[in-house]
């Protein structure tokens, strides 16, 4: 599923991001860890139920200024949908 | 060593062997830890604390039954406070709401909650206790909690035929995910094989439906399976290869490379109250043993898949051909692997395909 663009991500229960003085930083899940890089890390730590997919969207094309806009928008919608694929997100 | 030693990702703390209850194909060994021989609560702390220095993430907290510990509250809130993930793999059988609110409080981040089937009679037969209709109430708790939950069921033989039973079960309970593990054969289940190995025609039957529900239900749950290995073509790359990925914890503190390491014989395996957790993973003779590639004779030692599956299961090499070094029976390359086919004919050979009277069952009894 694609999701909309006024929904809020929100990680499902049992996911959370480890803390913030560990590295490498990842997303935790039952039976697994999905490792973050910088661009994944700006999204996930967005997944809180309070931003809306458009607002982590501004967010990042701002943080990317130099990246295609809708490259980057493409790139966080398939992101959030994989999440989402993978239970590790609420859309709320 | 001529590899670099790899960073274990997780650690798993089996906090005691005593159980409610004595499944069939439970995965402890036939030698049970006696209870005054278990680590403290002090003594788990500082395993959680080497544990996450070392680079672990995630801590599953089992048994026996974890829930049997009077200090588990404590030992989440340690294993929590290292900065570990925190899984508790219970029965549910001595859970309550107020304390299932209370390891939560205390930074649990994980439940898995067994089954032994869908219907009540075969799923007390195979625990051999009624702790099914208690399982089913604590079913209805977690959802009021912000915890993650995920239902196990062992499947086999004995309840194959009633496995959409069991996917419906796990739909209605709002899991985020669901495991299917078919039985794999040490400990208590290797005793038991006969009456547990599902036959061809049983397996396909499940993966078909497995499957279908995987697709089915994905986004909205998580649908995890393994084949059973004596039916697979390909070894499975146990515990993700030998001191690799996981450590586990005995009750009375021996860091073992898998469950069912201690019947391989003549290894020694060091004790977290003597050792720290670093040494035992870096350099103890027993992680060292099996790790990497250079005890690997052929046809593993050539093969294109031996970076996969790491040779396959050394207790299963063992317990089938009495060699731990040996390529895993099961693999279709293996010179032994008609060891493998003559029990998997017999399992097909038109045996009963129907649950045994319990009185055929080896059980697994509690430790004193």
């Amino acid at each position: 599923m694609t999701p909309e663009l006024d929904q809020r991500p929100r990680l499902a229960a049992g996911c959370r991001l480890n803390e913030k003085s560990q590295q490498p930083r990842v997303l935790q899940m039952p039976e697994r860890a999905l490792r973050l890089n910088g661009p994944s890390l700006e999204i996930v730590s967005r997944c809180d139920g309070k931003h809306t997919v458009q607002q982590i969207i501004a967010d990042l094309q701002k943080l990317y200024a130099k990246a295609d806009p809708k490259k980057v928008e493409g790139d966080i919608l398939g992101y959030l949908a994989l999440l989402h694929e993978r239970r590790a997100l609420d859309f709320e | 060593m001529t590899t670099a030693v790899p960073q274990p990702l997780a650690l798993v703390a089996e906090l005691t062997h005593r159980c409610p209850l004595h499944c069939v194909y439970c995965s402890n060994p036939l030698e049970l830890a006696r209870r005054e021989a278990e680590l403290s609560t002090q003594e788990w702390a500082r395993v959680f604390q080497e544990a996450a220095a070392l680079g672990v993430l995630q801590a599953d907290l089992t048994g026996g039954e974890p829930l049997a510990r009077p200090d588990l509250t404590a030992l989440i809130r340690a294993a929590r406070g290292a900065d570990l993930y925190v899984s508790l793999i219970t029965s549910g059988l001595p859970l309550d709401e107020a304390r299932l609110e209370e390891i939560v409080g205390a930074g649990l981040d994980h439940l898995q909650l067994s089954f032994q089937g869908a219907r009540e009679e075969s799923a007390n037969e195979f625990a051999g206790t009624r702790a099914h209709a208690h399982k089913l109430r604590v079913l209805g708790w977690p959802r009021d909690y912000r915890v993650g939950l995920t239902l196990n069921f062992v499947i086999h033989r004995g309840n194959l035929a009633h496995l959409e039973e069991m996917i419906a079960l796990g739909e209605a309970s709002g899991a985020g995910r669901m495991e299917f593990a078919h039985v794999q054969y040490y400990g208590w289940a290797f005793a038991n094989r006969e009456r547990l190995l599902p036959t061809r025609s049983q397996l396909d039957r499940s993966l078909a439906i497995l499957k279908e529900a995987e697709t089915r239900l994905r986004g909205k749950i998580r649908v995890e399976y393994v084949v059973p290995d004596y039916y697979a073509r390909y070894p499975k790359a146990c515990m993700g290869g030998w001191g690799r990925k996981i450590l586990l914890i005995t009750p009375e503190g021996s860091a073992l490379p898998c469950h069912a390491a201690k019947v391989i014989p003549g290894m020694r395996f060091e004790n977290v109250r003597e050792r720290s957790l670093r040494e035992i993973w870096e350099s103890s003779a027993a992680f060292c043993k099996f790790r990497g590639e250079e005890w690997m004779s052929e046809p593993c030692r050539s093969c294109d898949r031996r970076a996969q599956d790491f040779g396959g299961c050394r207790c299963q090499a063992f317990l089938l051909t009495g060699d731990a070094a040996a390529t895993d029976p099961v693999c279709s390359l293996a010179p032994e692997r008609k060891r493998v086919d003559e029990i998997v004919a017999a399992a097909n050979a038109g045996r009963s395909a129907e649950s045994s009277t319990k009185a055929d069952w080896l059980y697994r009894p509690n430790p004193a």
